[in-house]
């Protein structure tokens, strides 16, 4: 009985350590997606190669597909940019670029230097595309399904470890389903 | 020898600094009217509209939390991002959609983060009621403690010693 008056205070200041540790170790920039689970917007947009091209949401029902957001203004998309071109090299997803808030000239320059991964990249001029799909900080990506579902959002530049941890394991399951 | 040498310089460099400082001058004087002229003009545009219009857009704007900068509202955050939500409010406004449709439309997209007063709601409690049990509790704690300790004789408690009690006094005294 006698030890209950120690053991109580200190369950208790374990746990509120617990709780602000958890706490500490959560990133506040990682804001969550209300997108996970629902369908993509509906969007219809041009080309970045051929802008009189559009393409839709609806074009690309019926397979998996990733969204990968970026900008020629944007230091972090240069820096992941060779991890996209190895997903698209190696086959593992339909790769689509959304051209987020560039210079047409700047977006097609910077594709002809480090590669062009995408199999079409679509025009957000004005961000608003960018909005829908809830973009805070380019580079984002996005893994959609064949029924047009968001499966998966990353915020910030791709790593090696979410490929291997997050992207490889999801495009498996849904390359499962058929 | 140095010293003769050395006089004459200052007087030689006279006409270069003040072409430099005169070039400097120039410069700055162009480049402010490069960075204002265009910002003034984006800047000032929509205010000049319609100000009614525009403090309902500012009143919603002070509601959303900025995502790239997050401790600001979207109503004074000069992020690009803020810029463009500010505007889509601007143009949901005009098409007559309520706070709560533009509210929803935000939520929708970028989830309660952009709320920048929480809603209340299961997931919240701890954050609303949180600091309210914790105080109670404290409260609690407190009385049952002191109350037990007033039930208890004074033996029980250690002798105060005696610069306290002196001390003691002295406040008694000068109170």
């Amino acid at each position: 009985m006698k030890y209950v008056r120690f053991l109580l205070p200190m369950a208790l200041f374990a746990g509120i350590l617990l709780f602000l540790g958890v706490g500490l170790g959560l990133n506040p920039r990682e804001v969550p997606s209300p997108l996970i689970g629902k369908p993509a917007p509906a969007f219809t947009l041009p080309r970045l190669d051929d802008t009189s091209q559009k393409v839709s949401r609806e074009d690309l029902l019926g397979k998996v597909w990733m969204l990968n957001v970026w900008a020629s203004w944007c230091a972090p998309c240069r820096e992941e940019h060779p991890l996209v071109i190895d997903i698209a090299r190696r086959q593992l997803v339909a790769v689509y670029g959304l051209n987020y808030k560039d210079a047409r000239p700047a977006a097609v320059g910077w594709l002809a230097n480090l590669g062009n991964p995408y199999r079409a990249t679509l025009v957000d001029a004005d961000g608003r595309v960018g909005i829908d799909f809830g973009v805070y900080g380019v580079p984002e990506t996005f893994i959609i399904d064949r029924q047009g579902i968001v499966r998966f959002k990353h915020t910030g530049p791709l790593t090696p470890e979410v490929i291997r941890s997050r992207i490889e394991p999801l495009l498996k399951e849904l390359n499962a389903q058929g | 020898m140095p010293k003769v040498d050395s006089l004459p310089a200052p007087r030689r460099l006279l006409p270069a600094r003040l072409a430099l400082a005169l070039w400097l001058a120039l410069c700055l004087a162009a480049g402010a009217a490069l960075t204002t002229l265009p910002a003034a003009a984006r800047e000032a545009a929509p205010a000049t509209a319609d100000p009614v219009l525009e403090a309902n857009v500012m009143r919603i704007a002070n509601e959303l939390r900025c995502l790239v900068c997050q401790n600001e509202t979207i109503a004074l955050s000069s992020a690009d991002l803020a810029v463009d939500l500010r505007n889509q409010v601007r143009d949901m406004l005009r098409q007559g959609r309520s706070d709560a449709e533009i509210m929803q439309y935000m939520t929708d997209r970028y989830g309660d983060f952009v709320l920048y007063r929480p809603p209340f709601k299961p997931t919240t409690w701890v954050l609303w009621y949180g600091p309210a049990a914790l105080l109670l509790g404290g409260v609690a704690a407190l009385v049952l403690v002191l109350r037990r300790r007033s039930r208890l004789d004074a033996a029980a408690f250690e002798p105060d010693r005696e610069d306290d009690t002196r001390g003691a006094g002295e406040q008694g005294q000068r109170g």
